[in-house]
């Protein structure tokens, strides 16, 4: 199958979920289950990395401002910007994609295979509805949410491996936070939140909802859909700082 | 009733059903047999609308459901029930709610009375004490009961049962196929069930439909099949020597002959 034909398969997906629900009750219950899934199951690997992250960043840019007229400020002015226009946003993304992706395209995948997918079609349920929006909505709501839980455990990581270092006192860093901040740099960093959340929940859907054959096919969906979503991510990353840092 | 005129499928190079017409009544078990590849699963998912056909027409009491839109389809599916091969129950939800699924998504009853119903087909497949447990606690036998009890929940009128009895061992499987045919007269549904197992076809084939390389071959009722004299159905139904002495011996209690050269005192001995 051609990259042409596979896009406008995932385009004919996307067209086919905007459809009347059959039972509006159902649905918000379905949404509500997917935000749970999305949003509460992957907050504990976001919170870890995000932490990890900013406490990094602030050790290897301490490592490499050696220069004595730089004030010690400017590593949580450097940590801050990093997290905020890339680390939050991208690189825990990145991680969603395996960890999200992954689910999705499996759930979808082994209902697909196990004809679920054709036993809710016969009852008259449109299927891209019921099974694939409520995924997207519930990313678009909670991936946005999980971002900003990054950025701030990642810069509070950040805070507290630099003290705890003696790399700068917690007044030098707190300082340099809201030295020269930008407020669009978040309002950046949530439009790549929204445009990777829909990337992360759309693609492994596409891949699991087409799956065709068996447990093997599952795994190669699977496989395929993280593969990419990220390789999306990157790509959508480097055109949105185009189109809205330069 | 379900009329098919003529349907065609193909997918690339490789056409899979060659032209098919049929009539299926309602109230009857109508069998479709035929040897894999030969295009019954293909014909019956052109049936519910899982395939589109490449041509011909599918006749829902007098509506052609190939020409319907979406909403009009919707409404024709809500009629249908289907017991899949692999009964396709969701895994996530126990049994009572696998049943209650299809009257929680299109009726507005209250918890109690969904939980009724779900318990009056639930004992209608002669299923106790399951309503909590999950598919993967039962067995293929149950699983398949429980695919039964979600396709009739909604009171459908029609049926469709593709491979009902793989898997299954031959005693579970005549439950499955005395439910199928009390269900279908009980409701009066057209029932369509697509099979390789033989028990089937001489239990409740009221209507046989015999497809033999995209093309329906024969077609007759579980007595006539006994005495069809087609040969390509004769060597996919009786292809073991016990299915051959079982027609034999069958043919000579009715008739006192059979029609071929056997020694008739070696085969009753």
């Amino acid at each position: 199958m051609t990259l042409f034909t596979e896009f406008g398969r995932y385009l004919l997906m996307i067209k086919g979920m905007f459809s009347k629900p059959e039972n509006g009750k159902m649905y918000w219950k379905e949404f509500m289950h997917q935000c749970g899934e999305i949003g509460i199951g992957s907050l504990g690997i976001v919170a870890l990395i995000s932490f990890f992250i900013g406490a990094v960043s602030t050790l290897q840019t301490a490592y490499q401002l050696v220069s004595p007229i730089i004030p010690k400020s400017t590593i949580a002015q450097i940590v801050r910007d990093t997290i905020i226009l890339e680390f939050a946003p991208t690189l825990v993304c990145i991680v969603l994609a395996g960890v999200i992706g992954s689910k999705i395209a499996s759930e979808l995948g082994n209902m697909r295979v196990s004809e679920q997918i054709d036993a809710l079609e016969i009852m008259g349920i449109n299927t891209k509805t019921y099974l694939v929006l409520p995924k997207i909505a519930a990313a678009l709501l909670t991936i946005p949410m999980l971002i900003v839980i990054a950025g701030g455990l990642g810069i509070w990581g950040g805070r507290l491996a630099g003290t705890l270092s003696g790399i700068l006192s917690p007044e030098e860093f707190d300082t340099g936070l809201l030295n020269a901040f930008v407020p669009y740099n978040v309002f950046f960093a949530l439009i790549k939140a929204y445009t990777f959340a829909f990337i992360i929940s759309s693609i492994p859907a596409y891949y699991g909802y087409h799956v065709n054959g068996g447990a093997l096919e599952i795994g190669r969906a699977s496989t395929k859909s993280v593969v990419v979503s990220c390789i999306a991510i990157l790509f959508a990353d480097y055109l949105l700082s185009q189109l809205l840092l330069s | 009733m379900i009329e098919v005129k003529d349907i065609k499928k193909g997918f690339g190079e490789k056409q899979v059903l060659k032209g098919v017409s049929v009539k299926m009544e309602a109230g009857k078990c109508n069998l479709i047999i035929g040897a894999s590849g030969s295009g019954k699963t293909v014909f019956m998912k052109c049936l519910v609308g899982l395939f589109e056909p490449d041509e011909g027409e599918i006749i829902y009491d007098k509506a052609n459901f190939l020409t319907m839109d979406d909403d009009q389809r919707k409404e024709v599916r809500k009629q249908i029930g289907m017991l899949f091969q692999g009964s396709a129950l969701f895994d996530s939800l126990t049994v009572e709610r696998n049943i209650m699924f299809p009257l929680d998504m299109f009726t507005k009853d209250n918890y109690a009375t969904k939980l009724k119903r779900v318990n009056e087909v639930l004992e209608r497949v002669k299923l106790k004490d399951v309503n909590k447990k999950f598919p993967a606690e039962l067995s293929g036998g149950m699983k398949k009961r429980v695919g039964i009890a979600r396709a009739i929940v909604l009171n459908p009128k029609y049926l469709f049962c593709d491979e009902p009895n793989s898997g299954l061992d031959p005693q579970t499987s005549l439950v499955i196929d005395k439910l199928i045919k009390e269900i279908t007269t009980e409701y009066n549904i057209t029932t369509i069930v697509n099979t390789h197992d033989m028990n089937s076809v001489m239990e409740i084939g009221d209507h046989i439909i015999y497809m033999h390389q995209g093309l329906k071959e024969w077609e007759g009722n579980n007595k006539e099949i006994i005495f069809s004299k087609n040969e390509l159905l004769n060597e996919f139904i009786f292809a073991s020597e016990f299915l051959k002495d079982a027609k034999d011996m069958r043919m000579l209690e009715q008739t006192g002959k059979i029609d071929n050269d056997r020694n008739m005192d070696e085969l009753i001995k």
